[in-house]
C-alpha cells in the first residue's frame, strides 16, 4: 500500500501533467524517476487517478524497454549494444561486469541493491566506442580493465558515503 | 522580450549581429554527448575561471546591447571529429585543438587569447602535415555542411546567436513572403527526399497534408535515432536545436498545421535538454504561440520522448507513442498524411529534413539542386563509425563515393584491412570491397540497387576481424529484441532466424541452415506489417549474397574465417612462446591445462570449455585461438 506521503508525490506528478491520459509515457518517466522503478501500487494507482484500466497502464509499461517493474540498484550499469560498440568489442566489457559484480544475463541486480547491470541500444556516442553509462554519465572508450577500476571506484564511493 | 513584428526581429538580429562582432576572440568548446563524455564541462569552467581570473572580459550570452570588444566563450554542438574529442576551437583564426585537457586551458588562454599565437602541441597532426585551421584538415575540407551548417559554430544553448547567425529568416519568409503553396513548391522543386531512410519526397507529403480538409493538423518530428550506429539527429538537436524547430515552423505554415511534437528517444537526455531550452527561448521571443510575429499565424511545440522502443522510428508506432499506447505499427492505409497522431492530417519527417528546409526556403530549390545527383539533390550526414580511424558526423553531398568517405574523410582503416561497411542500419545491408562497392555513390537510388540502403545514415566500417555471420547474428538479435510482436512474420520469424544464426555461430550449422534461412528471409520480407519487419532480414540476405564463402565456412569446414567466433576456434599453446610459467594451468577453471615447469604446457581439447582464461592470463602471448 502507498502512505500519505508517496500519494501525494504521485498526485503532483499527475498535476503537473494535467491528468492528461496521451501523457502516461512521461508521467510514468517521472514516477520511475521517483523509485527507480514502477511499483505495481503506484501504476494501481495512477491508473484510477486517470481513469484508465489497470490493464491499459500495465501493457504501456511492459512494451517499453526503460520501464522496470522490478526494483534497481543505486547504480545502473548500461553497457551500450550497438553496432559501433559491438564492433569495438563491448562483449568482454559486459562479461567484465557481470563476473566482477557476480551478475548473469538474468540476474541484473545485486543483492544489496547497489548495482544493475544491464544493456542498452544504441547511446548515439558511437565515436567514443565502446561506451557504458552509469547513472546516465557516459564513459567513453572502455575496455575491461577499465571496467573493473570503475567497480572499484563505486564501491569505494559507496564506503565513503557509509 | 517578446518580438512582436518583422521590422523588430530585423532591428533586433543587427543588434545581436554587432554584438557577435564585437567578439574578437570566440572560444567554441564542443559541447555534444562526446566530449561532455570526454570532460568538455570541465574545461569550459576552467577556462570561464582562467579568463575572470585574470580580468579579460568575457560574454558568455550575446548581449542585445553592443559594447565592449568581448571575448565569447561558448559551449557548442559537436563539430564532428568525434575521435579526437574533447574538440575546442578559436575563431575567428579556425584554430582547433584536439584532446583538450583542462591543464592545457591555462596555455590556451595566455597563447592563443591573450597572444596571437596557436599552440602547437595540440593541433591535429597527420603522417606528413599538422593542421592548425579547422577547415584544412581532410577530415573537415572534403565535407559539404548544409544540415549540420551550425553545428560546432554557434553556441546551442543561445537563440541571440542563432538569431545573429541569420536564424528564423526562413520563417520569417515564410510567413510573409510567401503563401503554403509557393513554400509546398520550393520544397518539392528541391526535390527534398526524407532523410529517416525512406528517401519519400517531403514535397509531395506536405502537398497532401494541405489539401486535407480537416483545420487540425499536426507536425512531427521523429528524433528517434534508434539505429545503432546513428547519431546524426542526436547532433543536430544538441547542436542545433533552433534549426529543428525553424524547420518544424516552416512545415506548419506550409500545411496549415499549429501544432507541433518533436519525438526524442530516451537514451539522449542532452537533445531533450537542448530543445527544452531552444523551445522556452523561441516561444518568449515570439516565434512559438499565438500570433508569430504579428503575422496572425500560430504555432505550439511540445517534446515527447520515448521510452526505449526501437519501433517507434516507425511513424505509426511514434504516434501511437505520442498518444500514450503502446508503440506498435499498424495497417496502412490509412496513410499519416491522412490520419496520423490523434487521427489527424500528420507531416512527419525526420530531423535532418527539418534541418534542411530552412536554407532550401533562403536559398531556393534551384541553389539546393546545385549539390548532389539526380534526384538525389543536397547532402546527407552520415554518422562515421567502427573500425575507422576518424570516426565522427560527417556530411557530404549525396553521390559522394564510400571510397572518399571512408579513406579521404575518415582516414582509412584502423588495425586491419577494410572487409565490409554496414550501411542503414539493422534495415540496411553490409557492402563489401570485392563488388566494387567502394566505389558506389552514396545516394538513395544507387544503393538501392545493390540490396542496402542510406537509412537514416549510420556508417559502421568493419575490418578483417569482423565475421560476417556474427554480425548477421548480432542484427537479427537486435532486431529480435525490437520486434514489437504485433505480426507473426516478424516476431515469430526473427526469432527462427536468430536460432539458425545461434547454431551456425555456434557449430551446429549444416546447409541446410543456410537454405532456411534465405526461405524465411523471403517470406519475412513480404508479408511482415512495418518497414521495421520487412527489411529484418536484410543484413541477412545481404551477408549472403556478398559473404556467402563465410556462411560456408561455417557450417562446412566449421571454422570462423575472421576468428570470432570462439566455437568453432580452439585454443592451442605455442611451444616457442611458452616458457612454462604454469600460470594457465592455474587459471583454468577446468583442469584442461597441464605440463611441467618451465617447459611448454598444452591444452587438452577434450576439456577446454573455450572460456579463454588462460589467454587473458598468459603474459607472454603463448596461447592461441586457431
Amino acid at each position: 500500500m502507498l502512505n500519505q506521503e508517496e500519494m501525494k508525490k504521485l498526485d503532483n506528478i499527475l498535476v503537473s501533467y494535467d491528468y492528461n491520459k496521451t501523457l502516461i509515457i512521461a508521467i510514468m518517466q517521472e514516477v520511475q524517476k521517483e523509485y527507480r522503478y514502477l511499483p505495481k501500487e503506484a501504476l494501481r494507482y495512477i491508473a484510477k487517478k486517470l481513469n484508465i484500466s489497470e490493464a491499459k497502464i500495465y501493457s504501456v509499461a511492459t512494451f517499453y524497454e526503460n520501464f522496470s517493474l522490478e526494483p534497481k540498484g543505486k547504480y545502473v550499469v548500461k553497457i551500450c549494444n550497438g553496432t559501433a560498440c559491438h564492433v569495438r568489442k563491448s562483449e568482454p566489457i559486459l562479461t567484465e561486469f557481470r563476473n566482477e559484480l557476480g551478475l548473469s544475463e538474468t540476474k541484473v541486480t545485486t543483492d544489496d541493491m547497489t548495482f544493475t547491470v544491464e544493456t542498452v541500444s544504441c547511446l548515439g556516442a558511437c565515436g567514443l566506442a565502446p561506451v557504458c553509462t552509469v547513472n546516465d554519465k557516459v564513459y567513453p572508450s572502455m575496455t575491461p580493465d577499465k571496467a573493473k577500476d570503475l567497480i572499484k571506484q563505486l564501491k569505494e564511493e559507496i564506503a565513503n558515503e557509509n | 522580450m517578446k518580438i512582436n513584428t518583422r521590422e523588430e526581429l530585423n532591428a533586433i538580429r543587427a543588434r545581436y549581429k554587432a554584438s557577435l562582432d564585437n567578439q574578437y576572440k570566440q572560444i567554441l568548446i564542443c559541447a555534444g554527448t562526446g566530449c561532455v563524455a570526454g570532460g568538455s564541462l570541465d574545461i569550459y569552467k576552467r577556462l570561464q575561471e582562467i579568463i575572470e581570473e585574470r580580468d579579460l572580459k568575457l560574454t558568455l550570452v550575446l548581449e542585445e546591447e553592443p559594447h565592449d570588444e568581448m571575448i565569447g566563450l561558448k559551449k557548442s554542438g559537436c563539430h564532428g571529429f568525434c575521435e579526437m574529442g574533447p574538440l575546442l576551437r578559436i575563431d575567428p583564426m579556425g584554430w582547433l585543438y584536439i584532446k583538450v585537457k583542462v591543464s592545457d586551458c591555462e596555455e590556451i588562454i595566455e597563447k592563443s587569447i591573450i597572444g596571437d599565437e596557436v599552440v602547437d602541441r595540440l593541433i591535429y597532426k597527420d603522417d606528413k602535415h599538422s593542421y592548425s585551421k579547422q577547415e584544412e584538415i581532410p577530415f573537415y575540407e572534403k565535407q559539404t555542411r548544409v544540415a549540420l551548417e551550425h553545428c560546432g559554430n554557434i553556441n546551442a544553448e543561445s537563440i541571440e546567436e542563432y538569431l545573429a547567425m541569420d536564424g528564423y529568416i526562413a520563417a520569417t519568409k515564410a510567413l510573409f513572403d510567401m503563401t503554403s503553396e509557393d513554400i509546398v513548391n520550393e520544397i518539392s522543386e528541391a526535390y527534398l527526399r526524407g532523410r529517416g531512410g525512406g528517401g519519400f519526397h517531403t514535397g509531395t507529403k506536405w502537398k497532401q497534408v494541405l489539401r486535407q480538409a480537416e483545420t487540425e493538423k499536426y507536425i512531427v518530428c521523429n528524433g528517434d535515432e534508434g539505429d545503432p550506429g546513428a547519431f546524426m539527429d542526436r547532433s543536430m538537436m544538441e547542436g542545433d536545436p533552433h534549426r529543428v524547430i525553424e524547420g518544424m515552423i516552416i512545415a506548419g505554415i506550409a500545411t496549415k498545421a499549429h501544432h507541433g511534437y518533436i519525438y526524442v528517444r530516451a537514451e539522449y537526455p542532452l537533445a531533450v535538454e537542448r530543445l527544452r531550452i531552444a523551445i522556452e527561448q523561441a516561444t518568449e521571443k515570439g516565434f512559438l504561440g499565438d500570433n508569430i510575429l504579428n503575422s496572425g499565424f500560430d504555432f505550439d511545440l511540445r517534446i515527447s520522448q520515448g521510452a526505449g522502443a526501437f519501433v517507434c522510428g516507425e511513424g505509426s508506432a511514434l504516434t501511437a507513442s505520442i498518444e500514450g499506447n503502446r508503440g506498435m505499427p499498424r495497417v496502412k492505409p490509412p496513410r499519416t498524411v491522412e490520419q496520423g497522431l490523434f487521427g489527424k492530417p500528420t507531416v512527419l519527417n525526420n530531423v535532418e529534413t527539418f534541418c534542411n528546409v530552412p536554407p532550401i526556403i533562403n536559398k531556393g530549390a534551384e541553389w539546393y539542386k546545385t549539390m548532389g545527383t539526380d534526384k538525389n539533390y543536397g547532402t546527407k550526414a552520415f554518422a562515421l563509425t567502427g573500425n575507422v580511424n576518424n570516426t565522427g558526423l560527417i556530411e557530404v553531398p549525396m553521390g559522394t563515393t564510400l571510397r572518399k568517405v571512408i579513406f579521404d574523410i575518415g582516414g582509412g582503416i584502423k588495425d586491419g584491412k577494410f572487409k565490409a561497411v554496414q550501411i542503414g542500419g539493422p534495415s540496411g545491408g553490409c557492402l563489401c570491397l570485392n563488388e566494387g562497392h567502394l566505389d558506389l555513390t552514396l545516394d538513395f537510388d544507387s544503393l538501392k540497387k545493390v540490396g542496402a540502403m542510406i537509412g537514416s545514415g549510420g556508417l559502421v566500417v568493419m575490418n578483417d576481424k569482423n565475421c560476417m555471420v556474427e554480425m548477421a547474428r548480432f542484427f537479427m538479435n537486435f532486431t529480435q529484441n525490437e520486434s514489437c510482436g504485433k505480426c507473426i512474420p516478424c516476431r515469430e520469424g526473427t526469432k527462427r532466424m536468430l536460432e539458425l544464426l545461434n547454431d551456425i555461430v555456434e557449430g551446429r550449422g549444416t546447409l541446410e541452415h543456410i537454405e532456411l534461412l534465405e526461405e524465411l528471409s523471403e517470406t519475412i520480407s513480404a508479408t511482415a506489417l512495418c518497414g521495421l519487419g520487412k527489411s529484418a532480414a536484410f543484413p541477412v540476405i545481404s551477408t549472403l549474397k556478398y559473404f556467402r564463402d563465410e556462411y560456408i565456412a561455417h557450417v562446412v569446414d566449421k571454422k570462423c574465417p575472421a576468428g570470432v567466433c570462439k566455437a568453432l576456434m580452439s585454443y592451442e599453446i605455442d611451444k616457442d612462446k611458452c616458457k612454462g610459467c604454469s600460470k594457465c594451468a592455474r587459471v583454468c577453471p577446468v583442469e584442461a591445462i597441464s605440463g611441467e615447469i618451465k617447459k611448454p604446457y598444452t591444452i587438452d581439447k577434450s576439456k577446454c570449455i573455450k572460456c579463454g582464461a588462460c589467454m587473458d592470463g598468459c603474459a607472454f602471448k603463448a596461447v592461441q585461438l586457431v
